[in-house]
């Protein structure tokens, strides 16, 4: 069950002929699907594509109506091979996920999919996390397009055109038996706006059918002699089908003014952008009219040499604007016009950077450079919206080295942090020792105030980086896995792994219950039941499964002298092979949501309900704030002294606190200080609640009243 | 308002998880659609949505100058620096960042700005203070935006029983960067059919505040009058044997000492403060300050008052602070609430509240051995219960006793050796005579934390002989901040290294 319900967003879904919706830019993606005719869909959740998994796993019941089959793969790889029901079947699928670090785990099925081709339309949905926000490697999907030859669509961001290239894609790919990958940005993801809906439509072909008529075709196996056919077929066949279908169908724009010296080439993903950067200069309106000649490239792989040939012959240079590096539409550009001998001049890189994100800012600056070079008059005679920024005032300067960073972390209460506070404390006692991350929300530890963690390898890779770590004699690693990348691959390339190779090595396994970090989806190990998948299968069952013979359960990662003692215990035991801990409590976030609506109800109903939450005495609090950095969570904050003779602030837990424990556990752990307390607040106390609660207060009252008098005898 | 009505509005809107950011651009939508007018959003949530900030960025685009050009408009999806006119931030570190990202510009530019802060971990897990300066976000907030709506809006939230979104809505719409009416904004509040009848009286706060900015800030206060007869001697004695810009420190001084122990305890207090005014009065500080006064006084008084089992268990058994309590966590009066503490003593925090002969005996090899696994695990007590709170308000009880315990001589002991260091060094060395006295901050805490600041304190201590001048008080307030850098002194360690053997490190 993910972090949101979408059930408005279902109905959206619905939607007909004529009517409007209104929505994120990755479920109007979800509805072009439906409208495409789409039999099968899969997926692996990941910012920013979750939603478009989300919303599909709270709609079954409008996919069962239109015989959809839906799947939440178990990773991008299984989605990815999830197409090859194309290959044979004219059925059309399409699977999602979070890009390059998706794609990288697909490439292998993804490469053999473009080898044999498709027969029905094969879409894969990349949410390409580039730029701010992101939180992958900076890589560009662009090389897989490339190198397995599969159609590369950047759509102009807006949710009509996005729309129009969703459902176009699966023509492109029957057209030209070629799987086609449609790429969104973070932002075009996010993008809030409307597009006027068609009707869903239930395919004619379904799995169904192909599974009680199962056809095969060799030649569309990747083994030899097919394999050196398929690469025949791709530039024989494929790739002239492709531009001959991009071409007839315009898929790419022309917009913008007919004539010029200068001409900008632009990815339909940066179009507004680029609009903007030109608008700003006073060479465009608000709705994209400039006299400057712009080719937007709604697929920018393949390239249509006839369409660069005739959009640069005419001009003195052309403008390429690509985001991210390696520069290879530069590169192609220039090969194209080589090849055709035409003498324009290809400007890129050279006035735009070579990384990193392309913000307005960027382009403004790129463009006025290159049309001061290539079209003099027109600057020159444009009048700039915005006026050249001053230098910035000495109060804005003197903000630069002031402003704290804001990392993320862990939420309050999360039951990961534990985890990592017992860590700190082992360490103080059997010395610091080498620590393998991996992908999930436990990788904030590598942040203030834990900083654990020497490198992360990938999803599900924690265990499997640490294993050169080999030595018998010498200190164990550890490693960190959570419970998505431990079904996502973990298990056969980190604890399979292990026990194959004798590691003695430290594995601890953050079972948390959901795939969190990705917004909260369920898990094979994930307990709240679900009607739609298996769960409730656990961790340490599989572990053993693959011969993990030393495994710890702790079901309540809070217990910190229990995860302390475990971990110490891994770390020093004489067992041979790999020491699996699996810490198991629920993600609090998703925790708090199922949990805080029962509470407030029960109490609306007078149920006698207790509350938990910490404190801290601000009287007996130093601020030393030990207590903060062996923790971290937003709850536990600090706040102006109380005391004006003491300099440094105290600590103090905010009401956010859900009385996860662990504040208490760390004081008593690491012999803090006494200020931390617990507050029981009983909701709809009951009468025996009362009368205990009367003769404590009347007899503790009756003793503070004669301490309070002896006191003022001697106060101030 | 934005100048030119055929292009698009653009409005930033800067959050922390959990402060409602997408709800608050819900709104704003639906309030421009509610208009008529094109609305776009879009956002950059961060890594996830775990504690980091997420930036929204919103366009409007006006209807009439749609119809007239019968055509779509291209709107942006991110925001150019000089481009902005709103910037709305529901945090002040976050609207600096606003600031420094160059979006909010004076030409055009409206900031509504919320100025409470939610603490970033680096300032948070810092050893000492690590709060970044507000003030000068203030500062540079006031020449950046053209129009600054600023107060804390957090407080609001609560004051209103409603949410910081709500209040930043209603901030927004009182500020009239926007061309919707109040009525608009309402209509998207009651749309959206969450939590209406709070979030309308967040925004109505909100808006009242926007239109009659004002930009509120408390003021610390200092100590209280003196109500007792040993209080108003004692504050006689600050007053007639100190020089008045001393004052406030002393008094404060002398009220947590009686508070602390007793009159006598408090007389003591200004006893040792005599010889350093003395001092100072006759030659050292040429600007007047008694800055070495006031500041041996602040820690002094810190000093004496070292936090002991009785002190604690003092603190924790007091009725103001079971009001407090109550207050913090938010019980109500039809509740019941208990109040567990988590303590952890050590044999040697008990052995050093008893009389110095039995804390020895306490402390001797056998006993310890005896007694450490009473010791071991830490332990809740329930300072609600009858039981628990009688048995702390025993350890409370010792507190007339407290000069003759182990801890007592060994801290008086302390603060003699550091009171002397002041006196010897102040005649000639009158700055790094200020820098030994606020040397005293790094004792603080209890248990390991307590015997690290003893042992960096005594290791600065150490150094003061080679430090001379206004260079040598920079050296020693360099030496107590890299005291304060982190946990296992490695800071202080190249630091003092640096002072020994400068050479090594020069030549590197």
């Amino acid at each position: 069950m993910a972090e949101r319900s979408f059930a408005e967003e279902v109905e959206k879904l619905r939607l007909g002929a004529g009517a409007t919706f209104h929505g994120e830019g990755i479920l109007a993606v979800t509805k072009a699907l439906l409208q495409s005719g789409v039999s099968y869909v899969g997926g692996y959740q990941g910012s920013p594509i979750s939603h478009l998994m989300d919303v599909l796993a709270d709609a079954q019941g409008l996919l069962g109506e239109l015989g959809v089959h839906f799947e939440a793969s178990a990773s991008e790889a299984s989605a990815a091979a999830m197409l090859a029901a194309s290959v044979n079947y004219p059925l059309r699928g399409a699977v999602t996920w979070k890009s390059t670090v998706g794609t990288n785990v697909a490439s292998d099925a993804l490469a053999n999919l473009a080898s044999g081709g498709v027969t029905g339309g094969a879409l894969i949905i990349v949410g390409e996390d580039y730029g701010e926000g992101s939180s992958i490697t900076q890589e560009r999907s662009h090389a897989f397009a490339m190198k397995s030859q599969i159609w590369l669509l950047d759509p102009r961001p807006n949710l009509p055109s996005i729309v129009d290239l969703v459902e176009t894609s699966f023509e492109l790919s029957e057209a030209t038996n070629t799987p086609v990958m449609l790429e969104l940005r973070v932002r075009s993801c996010h993008l809030y706006g409307s597009f006027v809906a068609k009707d869903n439509v239930r395919p004619d072909f379904t799995p169904a059918i192909a599974q009680n008529n199962p056809r095969r075709d060799v030649n569309r196996i990747v083994l030899p002699p097919a394999s050196f056919q398929h690469e025949r077929e791709k530039v024989a066949q494929r790739l002239p089908a492709a531009l001959k279908f991009i071409k007839d169908r315009r898929l790419n724009e022309f917009l913008g003014g007919a004539a010029g010296d200068a001409g900008i080439i632009v990815q339909g993903g940066l179009y507004n952008t680029l609009m903007r950067a030109l608008e700003l200069l006073g060479l465009a309106d608000s709705f994209g009219r400039t006299e400057i000649p712009i080719y937007v490239l709604n697929v920018t792989y393949p390239l249509v040499p006839d369409e660069i040939v005739g959009f640069c012959a005419d001009k003195k240079a052309v403008l390429i604007v690509e985001e991210g590096q390696p520069d290879y539409l530069e590169q192609a550009l220039n090969s194209i016009l080589r090849r055709a001998d035409i003498q324009t001049r290809v400007v890129g890189k050279d006035v735009l950077p070579m990384a990193g994100e392309y913000t307005g800012q960027v382009l403004l600056d790129g463009c006025r450079t290159f049309l001061e070079a290539w079209a003099p008059k027109l600057i020159d005679a444009a009048t700039p919206l915005l006026r050249t920024p001053g230098e910035p005032t000495a109060e804005i300067r003197a903000l630069a080295q002031d402003l704290p960073p804001r990392p993320p972390g862990f939420c309050t209460g999360c039951p990961e942090r534990p985890l990592f506070t017992a860590m700190k404390l082992v360490e103080r006692e059997i010395g610091a020792f080498h620590v393998s991350s991996d992908i999930g929300c436990h990788l904030f530890s590598i942040l203030p105030p834990f900083n654990i963690g020497a490198t992360t390898m990938g999803y599900g890779l924690g265990a499997a980086a640490a294993s050169a770590f080999a030595d018998k004699g010498a200190r164990r690693a550890v490693a960190v896995m959570g419970d998505g990348g431990f079904w996502h691959n973990g298990l056969t390339s980190g604890v399979g792994n292990a026990v194959f190779n004798n590691s003695d090595n430290v594995l601890i396994i953050v079972d948390n219950g959901y795939a969190a970090a990705t917004g909260g989806q369920d898990l094979l190990s994930s307990r709240p039941g679900n009607n739609t998948k298996s769960t409730n299968h656990p961790i340490t069952k599989a572990v053993r499964g693959v011969g993990a013979n030393w495994v710890r359960q702790i079901d309540h990662t809070y217990d910190l002298q229990r995860m302390k003692d475990t971990l110490k215990d891994a770390m020093t035991t004489k067992q041979s092979g790999p020491k699996v801990i699996v810490a198991s409590s629920e993600c609090m976030l998703n925790k708090q949501r199922r949990v805080r609506p029962l509470f407030a109800k029960a109490v609306k109903e007078g149920r006698r309900m207790v509350r938990q939450r910490f404190g801290v005495d601000s009287d007996t609090c130093t601020g030393d704030h030990a207590c903060i950095r062996l923790s971290g969570c937003p709850s536990l904050t600090i706040k102006p002294n109380p005391d004006p003779l003491r300099p440094d602030p105290v600590a103090y837990v905010d009401n956010s606190c859900v009385g996860c424990g662990l504040c208490g556990e760390v004081s008593h752990a690491a012999v803090l200080c006494p200020s931390f307390y617990r507050a029981d607040i009983v909701f709809n106390p009951n009468g025996w609640d009362r009368l205990f609660d009367g003769v404590r207060r009347g007899v503790i009252g009756w003793l503070q009243s004669m301490a309070n008098r002896r006191r003022l005898a001697r106060a101030f | 308002m934005s100048g030119n009505a055929t292009r698009p509005i653009t409005l930033a809107i800067s959050a922390l998880g959990g402060q409602g950011g997408g709800v608050l651009s819900d709104w704003i939508v639906a309030a421009a659609e509610r208009s008529g007018h094109v609305a776009q959003a879009t956002s950059v949530p961060g890594v996830a949505q775990r504690t980091g900030a997420t930036v929204y960025y919103i366009e409007i685009f006006p209807q009439p100058a749609r119809r007239a050009s019968n055509a779509d408009p291209v709107l942006a999806l991110m925001p150019v620096p000089g481009d902005v006119d709103v910037v709305v931030a529901a945090e002040l570190m976050e609207a600096g960042r606003a600031i420094l990202r160059g979006i909010v510009t004076p030409d055009r530019t409206t900031l509504v700005t919320s100025t409470h802060r939610v603490y970033a971990v680096s300032e948070k897990s810092a050893m000492g203070d690590g709060i970044a300066d507000s003030d000068k976000v203030m500062a540079a907030a006031r020449t950046a935006a053209k129009t600054l709506v600023a107060f804390d809006m957090d407080a609001a939230g609560e004051t209103s029983k409603s949410v910081i979104s709500a209040v930043l809505f209603g901030a927004l719409a009182g500020s009239g960067a926007l061309p919707f009416d109040r009525a608009v904004y309402e209509d998207a509040i009651k749309a959206s059919r969450m939590q209406v009848e709070a979030n309308l009286a967040g925004f109505a706060l909100g808006f009242e505040r926007a239109k009659g900015q004002a930009e509120t800030q408390a003021v610390a206060s200092g100590a209280s009058e003196p109500r007792s007869a040993a209080g108003k001697r004692l504050a006689a004695r600050v007053q007639s044997q100190f020089p008045a810009v001393t004052h406030p420190t002393l008094m404060l001084g002398v009220a947590k000492l009686l508070d602390y122990q007793d009159e006598a305890y408090a007389d003591l207090y200004l006893d040792r403060l005599q010889p350093v005014a003395a001092l100072e009065a006759q030659a050292g500080d040429p600007r007047l300050s008694y800055l070495l006064t006031v500041e041996t006084g602040r820690y002094l008084a810190l000093w004496m008052a070292y936090e002991d089992v009785i002190r604690v268990a003092d603190l924790k058994t007091r009725a103001e602070r079971f009001q407090r309590v109550r207050e913090e966590v938010r019980a109500t009066p039809d509740q019941i609430l208990q109040v567990s503490e988590f303590m952890h003593p050590r044999l040697v925090e008990v052995a050093e509240a008893m009389p110095a002969w039995f804390g020895r005996f306490l402390m001797s090899g056998t006993m310890q051995r005896l007694l450490a696994p009473l010791f071991k695990s830490g332990r809740q007590v329930r300072v609600t219960s009858v039981r628990d709170f009688l048995l702390l308000s025993w350890f409370a009880s010792l507190r007339p006793g407290r000069r003759e315990t182990l801890r007592f001589a060994q801290e008086q002991a302390r603060i003699e050796g550091w009171l002397t260091a002041i006196r010897e060094t102040a005649p000639s060395q009158y700055d790094v005579a200020v820098e030994i006295a606020a040397a005293a901050r790094l004792i603080k805490g209890y248990g390991d934390t307590h015997a690290r600041g003893v042992r960096n304190f005594e290791r600065i201590m150490a150094e003061r002989g080679r430090l001379h001048g206004a260079a040598g008080a920079a050296v020693m307030a360099n030496l107590i901040r890299a005291a304060l850098a982190d946990e296992a002194g490695k800071a202080l360690d190249t630091a003092i290294l640096a002072l020994v053997d400068p050479a090594p490190l020069a030549a590197a």
